[in-house]
Parts: structure tokens; C-alpha cells; sequence
């Protein structure tokens, strides 16, 4: 009873936090572009209200959020084991392009084709994933160093293949083939690209949620990242639970990219890192590894990216701008003691009404 | 005698709701040494914390010297003279002594410490207060009694005048413990004022002067440490009359449930920590195993848990060699482990007490099918625990950081008590429990026994192991040096003698261990 009171008391408390960090963040951008724009205004409405201007805005700001809840449940898995993974950067790059050439090569029929090809790509990131976690297994080596290298090699592994084996010479930039439209992702809501992605995605968080919390497998990982002395004295094998953690992270990571080249694209045409894994980590710190806060936080940061490309485009504030109010939350929403005196005047008022 | 430090009416409400502190007054005269006692969560530990600046109170007053004085932080309390070796240390194992002691107030200019004049000022304070250690030596390779030396070090080299030791007795041997009395009444003739906590009553009564009692988060009064009996303290802290007998049956000694032959284990420098030592573990008995830390008796527990193998040797468990077993394989034939050290491996803090008590449950057909947890199940699980272990808490879902010491260590045994094995290491069980809980794990073991589970138990609680084990083994310098059949037939001192290699048996009569 003093539980459930308790637990709406702190969730309530962690909703002021969140918005009071959006608050501070949203009014150091407002001083920022004050000082650095010439047409303040227009900047600051593009921002804020830049993506929900036309209805085919909102719509990017859902296909973005949709790739960043795959990259940021995919480190928030890794994470959660206490491993350091940055292979979802690769696993991303890697996956979208092996999803690509797998639907080129092998052609299926409708709902096969693209469930084949973001299964394929699911392996590709689990492979690239774990890796790392393997390489410090048999020779100690530190994973977050081996996989920021690792992503390099399949980074040029990928774009060898892709764009010698399956380059499209009549195309007039560097991509592959068009990519089959059994295999593509059907849109899913008109005048957007939208796509059956959303669908996916929202399978795949709660299947994580439902891994983390509601299995034996989830439970060994999460102790296993609090405490590897306690684990492996209870008696679970610590070794082969941070290697499915790693292979469960990383297929969340292939999936996504996956899904992003069969929903947004007609080629695989990456000529860089898409950054996308990275991204992943901002949104798993602010989610809080929680599986069901990722796509709340992605969706943040979807709205934020955005919204900053058409300040861009329209005004002469640079959209590198949003990185600084980026920052500012995530060092808010991470900082403990934020707001924590302000906590504590609330839990006594509580305590004594309780009393 | 004058009065150095006052609280007034102290009321602490945590984070997290729990009132651990309410209207809760304590004074303590210059010079003396001060008792708190308390059951496990009566507030102690956070009464302290608020002493020492770590934690705010909610409501009351801090009077020091005199002073109303606010601590904002461990910095405050230093400046002011007060000093804290904590329940759970906090030393740095990577560096050495010296190191450790300054640190924080190196000397030397800039940021670069003066590593002479740091060596030097370390070797003055050991020598003025008459302690026994070498300030180059690295902390991980201390045992734990020279530790927490290192740690009131630290407090004297910073000025304390005040300090706060909480349960520093818990990790001792009684060796240990006669010495750091010896330290400390030493520090009492220097003029320092000492707060001491502890669950060892007879420990109180040797050494303090006077004791406060707090009970539920308050304290419910001071005495003269003459006056008051054991007794009269426990019935205090519990506010009713505790029950000090334990029953016991003959033990009915049944089949050989473990069987250790030969068994060596040897360091990382290739020296041996256990020579061949070889011993039988029969159903329905308490074999206690006692000895100085550090004489090989972790490295035992670890070779038979399975969490270090042995080097040589064979360890049979219901009569199979489990050279090559997992622990968890080692664990599903009937094995229990109460781990000595609560924090590292016992407990994953930031989990909640349920993630702990099921750690070695959840592959079991009562709470999961297939790879699915049966959340139902786990969660009356758990609150049945917390009820038969008296867990003093709100529920299940705490996590474990927010317990107390004691509380954290019920946890633990719970979990391994229940766990339906026929056969327990219980290593240190009851550190940091208050006595009555101390009796209850003490019934609780005689019960197990009586049922048929062969206990082996290792403690630093000399009385403890007396009153509990059957038959009883000394370790020393890696082997058995004596063996009692009959636990009652021998003198605290006689095994003193043993454990500090004074005295040694014939190999024959330790043989008698075996089968
Ligand atoms: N950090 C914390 N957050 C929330 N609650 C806490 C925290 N630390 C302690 N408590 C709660 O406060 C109460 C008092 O705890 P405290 O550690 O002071 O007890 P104690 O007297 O030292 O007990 P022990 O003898 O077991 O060490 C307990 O109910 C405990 O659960
Ligand atoms: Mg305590």
C-alpha cells in the first residue's frame, strides 16, 4: 500500500524532472538564438513548431523516431549488461546495406521478402555485436575500443559489396540496385512516409520490455550488468549471458536498419555512417536503459532533430544549434541530484500527510 | 564531564519515504567511549551519517562543543573534528596505506603529493598512536582488521577528535577485536571521544562507558554501562523480553554428504593458501571452522562453492567429484552459500529485495515456465520471506541499498536458508545482525540440522560457533591444527591457543574429522 503510493509519488516526481530539464534546455536555446540570429522569431517558431506545421512533418518526425527507438533499444539491451557496446553504429550501416543486397539476390514474394530481409539483417547486427563482446571474453580486451574500430571494418566491408557487386551503373549517384518492391515496407498513413516500420517497432519494444522484465533470460542479464560477483555466485553463467545480450542488442540494431532502408529508401545509397548508433546511446541515457521509456525519448529527440533542420533551412540559425540543447538535457535528466532538494520538500509534505 | 556533541529531537526521513530517524536525542561527554545500540534498523547507521554530514537531517539540531552547528557535508565534519570509519569500508584497494590515509589532504604543494613527506607523516601517526603497519603496503593485500586500522588512521591523520566507528567489530577475530580495544582505549587517554556500535553486547560492556539505546528510530535512553546488564540492554532495544535459550538435541550424525580429501589451493604467486586439507561433512551435524582470518578458510569455502576450484585434491558432494561442476550444477545438487562478504557478492544493492531473494530460485517450476518468470508467484514468495526473516521494510520492491547492514544480511540468509539444501556453508551468517535475529539464524541452523542438512560454519564469533557446532575444526596456516569432536568439551581460551598456532594436535587426532 505504501508501495504503490510511493512508486506514483516518484514517477510523478521524475514527469516534473523531465519537463522542468525540456524547460531549462528550451529557454537556453531561446537566449542562444537571441544572441546569434538575426530573425529570432521565425528561428525559434521553426524550432518549436517547425514539425508540426504540415501534417508531412509530423510525419518525418515519426519516421525518425521510429529508426531511433531500434537504434536506442538496441544499446539500452547492451548497456544493461554493463558492456559498453558502440557496434550499433556498424550494425546499422552493416545491416541496411546487407538487407538491401539480400532482397536483390534473392527475390520473394510480398510480406516474405521484407520479413526475410530484416530477419537476415537482424543476424548481420547480432554478429557484428557480438563480437566485441567475445574479443574481451578471450583476450580481455576493452569492448567500447574494439567495437568503435570494428564498425570501420564493416563500415568498408559493406560499402565494398554493396557498391561493386551490386552498383547500379545508370544510377547517377553511388547506390545499389533498386531495391524490389515486394521488399519494400508498405506506407502506412497517407501523405506521409510512414511506414509499416511503426508496426514493427512497436512489436519489438514490447517484446523487449517483456524480455527484460518478465523472463529468466532478462533477469540474469540485469544482474549480470549490476553485479557480475553476485551473478556468477548465484550461480548464472555470466559469460554466455553478456554474449546474448550482446547478440539480442545488436539484432534490435540490424532490425533497424533494416527497416530503415526497406521503409525509407529505394537503394541502399549510404555513403557514411549514418550515426543512427550513436544517436542510440543519447536516447538509452535518456530512457534510462528502460526499455519503455525508449520510445518516449526518441521521439523526443526525433522532434528536436526536426525541428532544427527547418530552422535551418529557413533562417540563418545552423542546425547544430539543437546539439547544445541536446546536451543540456541529457546532462539534466542524467544528473542525480538535479531537482533532488526540491524531491525532498515534496516527499516530506507527503510523509507528514500520511502521517 | 564536559558534553562535546549533542542532537536534539533529530527526525530523518529518506528519499524514498522511510523515517528512520523521529524526534531521536543523543549526548556524548569529551573523553568517553559511547555506545549505540539498536536492532537492525532501529537508525543507527543513519543517526551517525547525519553526524558525519552524509546525510541532512530532516528536522533538529546539531549542538557540537557547545555550538549549534550545521554539516553540509564530510568535509564540515572533518573541519570540525569528527571522523567516521563506515559500516561497509570505503578504502581504496588499488593503493597503498599511506596513500590512503592522506588521502584527500596530501601534502605537498600543487598536485603533485609529496610521496616522502607523505610516507613520513603516516609513520608518525601510526607511531604516536601505537597501532602496527606498514604504510607501503597496498590495501588489497590486507586482511580485514588491518583495514579498518587503515580507516581510523585516515579519520586521526585529518584531526578527528570525534569518532564514529560503526559495527567495526563485525569483521573482527576476537584477536583482532582485543587489539583495536587496546587502540582504542589508548585514543580515549589522548582526550578522543569515541561512538561505538555495535550487536556484541559483551563487547559493550568491556569497553564503553556509556550506551544509548534506540529502538524503532528513536532513542529510548542513556545508562551508565555499569548498570545496566546484557540483559537489560536487549530487553530495551526490543521492548520486550528476548529468549536466550537455544535447545539442542544430540546430533543424529547420518551419511557423508561432503567429503574433502587432499585439497591444496594455491595463490596467485604460486605459494599454497591450503595445504591438503581433508575433512567429512556428515548429514544432520554443525561442523564449526574456526581460525584467524586469512588462514585459509575463504579459499575452502570458494574450492568447495566452486567460485575458485581447487588445485589438487578431490571434493566429493553426495559422492560425486564436482572438480568439473558449475556452481550452479554444484547448487542444483543441494548446496547453500552465505557469503562472507555481503557487498560484493552476497547482494546486487541496486536491485530490489525480491531480484535478491529469487537470484537462486528462478530456474525452478514454481516461478518460471519455460524462460517466463511466474511474477505472482516470486512476489508472495518474497513477502513470506520478508515476514519469516523479519526484513525490516516496506515490500518487496526496495531495493536493497536503502536496508540497513543487518537487513541486508537476512536477505541473504533467507534466500539460502530456503533454498531447500541438504547441505549449507554458512560463512560469518549472523555479521551485523542484532542478537535477537542472531538467535533466530542460530535456531533457525539447529533446525536445519535436526532435519537432516549437513552445516558447515565458519565464523569469527567465537561464542557463536561454540553454542552453535557440534564438532569443531581449527584452521592454521592453511591446514586443520585441531579437531573436537564435542563442541562442548572445549574452552574459548584452549581454542585460542590453537588458532594463533600455540598450540598444535597430533595428525592422528585431527584425523578423526575424516568419515
Ligand atoms: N539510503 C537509504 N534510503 C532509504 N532508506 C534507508 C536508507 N538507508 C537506511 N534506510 C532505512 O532507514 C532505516 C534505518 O537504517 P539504518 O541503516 O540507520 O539502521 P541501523 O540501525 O544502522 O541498522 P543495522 O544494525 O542493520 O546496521 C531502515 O529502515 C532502512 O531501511
Ligand atoms: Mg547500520
Amino acid at each position: 500500500m505504501i508501495n504503490k503510493k510511493k512508486l506514483s509519488f516518484d514517477t510523478k516526481f521524475e514527469l516534473m524532472r523531465f519537463t522542468v530539464a525540456i524547460l531549462i534546455a528550451i529557454g537556453l536555446s531561446f537566449v542562444t538564438i537571441l544572441i546569434v540570429s538575426h530573425e529570432p522569431l521565425l528561428a525559434l517558431r521553426k524550432l518549436f513548431l517547425g514539425p508540426v506545421e504540415s501534417f508531412r512533418r509530423f510525419g518525418n518526425v515519426v519516421e525518425l523516431a521510429i529508426t531511433l527507438s531500434f537504434a536506442g533499444l538496441a544499446v539500452a539491451i547492451m548497456f544493461s549488461a554493463n558492456q559498453f557496446n558502440m557496434g550499433a553504429e556498424g550494425a546499422f550501416f552493416a545491416s541496411a546495406g546487407v538487407a538491401a543486397m539480400f532482397s536483390l539476390a534473392l527475390p520473394l514474394p510480398p510480406v516474405l521478402a521484407p520479413l526475410f530481409a530484416i530477419i537476415v539483417g537482424g543476424i548481420t547486427g547480432a554478429i557484428i555485436c557480438v563480437i566485441p563482446a567475445w574479443i574481451k571474453m578471450k583476450w580481455g580486451a576493452s569492448e567500447l575500443v574494439s567495437s568503435l574500430m570494428l564498425n570501420y571494418v564493416f563500415y568498408y566491408l559493406t560499402k565494398y559489396f554493396a557498391f561493386t557487386k551490386f552498383k547500379d551503373p545508370n544510377c547517377g549517384f553511388v547506390g545499389t540496385f533498386k531495391i524490389p518492391e515486394a521488399a519494400k515496407l508498405a506506407k502506412i498513413v497517407p501523405h506521409t512516409r510512414i511506414h509499416a516500420g511503426l508496426i514493427i517497432l512497436v512489436f519489438v519494444v514490447i517484446a523487449t520490455i517483456f524480455f527484460m522484465k518478465k523472463t529468466r533470460w532478462g533477469y540474469n542479464l540485469i544482474q549480470t550488468g549490476q553485479n557480475p560477483h553476485f551473478a556468477k555466485y548465484v550461480g548464472i553463467n555470466t559469460g554466455i549471458v553478456i554474449a546474448y545480450s550482446q547478440i539480442v542488442g545488436g539484432f534490435v540494431a540490424g532490425m533497424g536498419g533494416a527497416v530503415e532502408v526497406l521503409g525509407m529508401y529505394n537503394r541502399f545509397q549510404w555513403k557514411e555512417l549514418p550515426g543512427y548508433g550513436f544517436d542510440g546511446i543519447v536516447v538509452a541515457i535518456m530512457a534510462k536503459n528502460k526499455p519503455q521509456y525508449v520510445p518516449l525519448a526518441a521521439f523526443f529527440l526525433a522532434y528536436l532533430r526536426i525541428g532544427a533542420d527547418k530552422m535551418a533551412t529557413a533562417t540563418d540559425v545552423t542546425s547544430e544549434m539543437i546539439s547544445i540543447i541536446q546536451g543540456v538535457i541529457i546532462m539534466l535528466v542524467a544528473a542525480q541530484a538535479f531537482l533532488s532538494h526540491r524531491r525532498q520538500k515534496m516527499l516530506v509534505k507527503e510523509v507528514s500527510k500520511n502521517v | 564531564m564536559d558534553e562535546i556533541l549533542r542532537l536534539e529531537n533529530i527526525t530523518k526521513i529518506y528519499p524514498n519515504g522511510v523515517t528512520a530517524n523521529k524526534d531521536a536525542n543523543l549526548s556524548v561527554r569529551k573523553g568517553e567511549i559511547h555506545a549505540l545500540v539498536g536492532e537492525n534498523g532501529a537508525g543507527k547507521s543513519t543517526l551517525m551519517k547525519i553526524i558525519f554530514g552524509m546525510e541532512q537531517p530532516t528536522e533538529g539540531n546539531i549542538i557540537y562543543n557547545g555550538k549549534q552547528t550545521q554539516i553540509k557535508s564530510p568535509l564540515d565534519a572533518i573541519a570540525c573534528g569528527i571522523g567516521m570509519v563506515h559500516q561497509h569500508f570505503m578504502l581504496v584497494e588499488s593503493m597503498t596505506v599511506a596513500e590512503n590515509i592522506v588521502l584527500g589532504a596530501e601534502p605537498g604543494k600543487g598536485p603533485i603529493p609529496n610521496n616522502r613527506a607523505m610516507i613520513e607523516q603516516t609513520k608518525e601517526i601510526i607511531e604516536k598512536y601505537n597501532f602496527v603497519i606498514n604504510p607501503k603496503e597496498k590495501i588489497s593485500d590486507l586482511p580485514i582488521g588491518t583495514r579498518q586500522k587503515v580507516e581510523i588512521l585516515k579519520a586521526l591523520y585529518k584531526g578527528a577528535q570525534v569518532l564514529i566507528l560503526d559495527e567495526p567489530t563485525a569483521v573482527l577475530t576476537p584477536q583482532e577485536t582485543t587489539e583495536l580495544f587496546r587502540e582504542l582505549r589508548g585514543l580515549r587517554d589522548m582526550g578522543h571521544t569515541i561512538i561505538f556500535i555495535s550487536h556484541k553486547l559483551n563487547e559493550i560492556k568491556e569497553i564503553c562507558d556509556r550506551i544509548t539505546i534506540m529502538r524503532n528510530g528513536t532513542t529510548v535512553g542513556v545508562h551508565d554501562v555499569g548498570s545496566v546488564s546484557q540483559q537489560e540492554i536487549s530487553n530495551l532495544m526490543v521492548g520486550k523480553d528476548i529468549d536466550w535459550n537455544i535447545e539442542k538435541n544430540p546430533p543424529k550424525r547420518g551419511e557423508v554428504i561432503l567429503d574433502v580429501k587432499n585439497v591444496s589451493v594455491l595463490d596467485e604467486a604460486q605459494r599454497s593458501i591450503l595445504k591438503e586439507v581433508s575433512f567429512s561433512l556428515h548429514a544432520g551435524t554443525i561442523l564449526g571452522i574456526v581460525g584467524v582470518e586469512g588462514n585459509g578458510q575463504s579459499e575452502l569455502v570458494e574450492a568447495i562453492t566452486g567460485l575458485h576450484k581447487a588445485d589438487a585434491g578431490s571434493i566429493k558432494f553426495h559422492g560425486n567429484d564436482i572438480a568439473d561442476s558449475s556452481i550452479k550444477q554444484i547448487r542444483e545438487m543441494g548446496l547453500a552459500h552465505i557469503p562472507q562478504d555481503r557487498m560484493l557478492r552476497g547482494a546486487v544493492v541496486n536491485g530490489s529485495i525480491e531480484d535478491n531473494m529469487i537470484a537462486t530460485f528462478i530456474d525452478k517450476e514454481e516461478f518460471s515456465s519455460g524462460p517466463v518468470l511466474k511474477t505472482k508467484k516470486i512476489r508472495s514468495w518474497s513477502e513470506k520471506l520478508i515476514k519469516d526473516f523479519m526484513v525490516k521494510t516496506d515490500g518487496p520492491e526496495v531495493p536493497v541499498k536503502m536496508l540497513s547492514g543487518g537487513n541486508i544480511q537476512k536477505v541473504i540468509v533467507a534466500r539460502e536458508f530456503s533454498s531447500n539444501a541438504d547441505c549449507i556453508i554458512a560463512d560469518q551468517p549472523t555479521r551485523g545482525i542484532d542478537v535477537g535475529a542472531a538467535k533466530f539464524i542460530h535456531r533457525k541452523l539447529i533446525e536445519m540440522r535436526d532435519n537432516g542438512v549437513a552445516i558447515m560454519l565458519i565464523s569469527a564469533d567465537l561464542s557463536e560457533i561454540m553454542d552453535v557446532s557440534d564438532s569443531l575444526l581449527v584452521m592454521y596456516g592453511g591446514r586443520f591444527v585441531a579437531y573436537f569432536p564435542d563442541a562442548s568439551k572445549v574452552s574459548e581460551e584452549e581454542l585460542g591457543q590453537y588458532m594463533l598456532g600455540v598450540k598444535q594436535q597430533t595428525s592422528e587426532e585431527v584425523k578423526g574429522c575424516i568419515a
